[in-house]
């Protein structure tokens, strides 16, 4: 299977609806289909074509159009630092790379968006599956980035597997404002095309923007990481009324409590759905749907109510398991590691291999666990697990309770280097106000876990280190811990 | 004629617009698959019949199209008047269940 069949059913299909709205010019599904054909001519001497830029008309052409000429797409984060770009052209190439004012590089060709959905027309069929369709980078929160590979295959079967054909009404708009080099932005190509939703693309967010183009656009779905609706959530007006929007999908990263309960009251029209999913699964893995939303919302019963910071229950097509350090399969609400198992789950990266295991699970590192009915709670990641004397701690089992204290507005639990217990517990913290003692959070900590939980050592801050995702890079956090 | 069907393998309807996609096909079987009542080809007709009267219930673009057991399953990529049938039985359309999108 290739993920160009996606474009073709929908040009076929549907081809005089809109495909996709950019900064007020629009393409039809049969317009699409023939930029992508444009883009895919020029790629035929290439080994994958690269994309270095924001999002544009010329996004999901290349997408499809490196899928058509049989070739990995593969975005890279235009936010980097100008040397870890370079570093990453340099694993690309010999390629073919679209974006604008790029510094020259041994074996990469650029050419600009607009250029790149001109001239000829790809005549041929799209090989039936030509093997890797993305090569996506990991963030490298904690380490330098991998990359992933996301084959046809896998793709295909995260897009049967999620999404009705045409399943869309002619009226529905998405607002895209992730960026191409995340796997949403990726899949929310996938999926809008093959339902036949319009994608409205917003390359830079900021709240006023999106309102705004929501607004203007009629856009009735969106996609937001939990940092850009919290954003939102802050800056909308008491009064805000986006009458068109209905759905609001969130995911790729920890979504603060308070402000899901806030973005319900503020959108009380709108169905709301955690989605959970990494890059090496071809994104969403499991959701949280908007039943299960207003269910935890309104129930007294604590353990419904919790599932509010749950992401929710595996899709049909999706095997979760909970593991222990020894592999033993964990009961309900034992925590573990996370284990995914399912036809879209690459778990492949390039030069490293397959990190399946025999029977085709995929451990996610990171760390949760199930409740009886199934919904999956995570609590961060292993590679943030504090080893302290062989104890395991988790980070956000500290933060909970620091978050409980009245001063605290914010705060990370890291580990920090400890001659006695090799790990100890460290905290960043951001206070409303003046901070307080840290003797103080010490004690509130220690009146409500174990006293290996009360960190040793307590910095305030500013603010706290985020990627544009909504990433935590506590990576950032452990070398300033550290060296404070 | 039978033949070896493969996953990912197009087939084009010889007696209509249909085109469908192997999904799922029992290993190392040979199908007859027609459309229409004709079988079906992996090159685009250069000229198409009818489909037969019995054999014209259509086929429906995104839906999946299984045999009684599910034991082979075929995504419409474009649809068609004819219908479809492996073998001569007739193939229907997949129960669908509600999807979960989130994007």
């Amino acid at each position: 299977m290739n993920i160009h069949l996606i474009l073709q059913m929908a040009a076929d299909a549907m081809g005089d609806r809109q495909a996709l709205t950019y900064d007020g010019r629009s393409l039809s599904y049969a317009e699409l289909d023939q930029t992508a054909r444009r883009v895919a001519a020029k790629i035929g001497g290439f080994e994958r074509l690269g994309w270095l830029a924001e999002n544009h008309p010329a996004m999901p052409a290349s997408l499809f159009g490196a899928a058509l000429a049989g070739k990995p797409f593969v975005p890279i984060n235009y936010r980097l630092a100008a040397d870890r770009i370079e570093a990453l052209k340099t694993r690309i190439a010999p390629a073919l790379l679209v974006g604008e004012d790029l510094a020259a590089t041994d074996g990469i060709e650029t050419i600009s968006r607009e250029q790149a959905i001109e001239g000829d027309l790809f005549e041929e069929d799209a090989n039936p599956d030509p093997g890797v369709a993305i090569e996506l980078f990991t963030s490298g929160t904690t380490g330098e980035p991998k990359s992933a590979l996301l084959r046809h295959a896998n793709l295909m079967a995260y897009i049967l597997g999620s999404v009705e054909f045409m399943g869309a009404g002619e009226d529905e708009a998405t607002l895209i404002t992730v960026p191409p080099y995340h796997v949403a932005g990726i899949a929310a190509v996938l999926s809008s095309t093959y339902a036949g939703r319009r994608m409205v693309q917003l390359p830079a967010f900021t709240p006023a923007s999106w309102i705004e183009t929501a607004r203007a656009e009629n856009v009735t779905n969106v996609f937001l990481v939990p940092t850009m609706l919290q954003q939102i959530v802050e800056h909308a007006p008491d009064d805000l009324n986006l009458p068109s929007l209905r759905a609001i999908s969130y995911g790729g990263g920890k979504m603060p409590l308070a402000v899901i309960e806030r973005a319900m009251q503020l959108f009380p029209n709108c169905d709301f759905t955690n989605a959970y999913g990494l890059t090496e699964t071809s994104s969403t893995i499991c959701l949280l749907d908007a039943d299960a939303h207003r269910e935890a919302r309104d129930s007294d019963d604590p353990l419904v109510r919790r599932r509010l910071a749950s992401v929710g229950r595996a899709l049909p097509t999706i095997e979760i398991a909970i593991r222990s350090e020894d592999g033993a399969e964990c009961g309900p609400d034992e925590v573990g590691q996370v284990f995914a198992r399912g036809d879209q789950i690459g778990g492949e990266y390039k030069g490293l291999g397959s990190q399946l295991d025999a029977d085709g699970w995929f451990p996610t590192r990171d760390v949760g666990f199930l409740d009886s009915e199934g919904y999956l709670f995570l609590d961060g990641r292993a590679d943030d697990v504090i080893v302290r004397g062989g104890e395991n701690i988790s980070p956000g089992e500290v933060e909970d309770v620091l978050l409980t204290h009245p001063a605290v507005s914010e705060c990370a639990v890291v580990a920090v280097s400890d001659e006695q217990w090799g790990e100890a517990v460290g905290a960043v913290v951001i206070c409303k106000d003046a901070p307080p003692h840290e003797e103080e959070l010490q004690e509130h900590v220690r009146a409500s876990l174990r006293s290996s939980r009360v960190p040793s050592k307590v910095l305030f801050v500013n603010e706290l280190p985020y990627n544009e995702t909504g990433k935590l890079l506590r990576r950032v956090l452990r070398d300033q811990i550290d060296s404070a | 004629m039978a033949t070896s069907v493969k996953p990912g393998t197009k087939w084009n309807s010889t007696t209509c617009e249909t085109q469908v996609m192997a999904l799922r096909v029992p290993m190392g079987t040979d199908l007859e698959l027609t459309c229409g009542g004709a079988p079906m080809s992996t090159e685009e007709p250069a000229e198409r019949s009818e489909p037969a009267e019995d054999a014209s219930a259509g086929t429906l673009v995104g839906k999946r199209y299984v045999d009684d057991g599910e034991t082979m399953e075929f995504l419409c990529t474009r649809g068609g008047a004819g219908s479809l049938a492996v073998n001569g039985t007739p193939l229907d359309i997949k129960e669908a269940k509600k999807l979960p999108s989130s994007d």
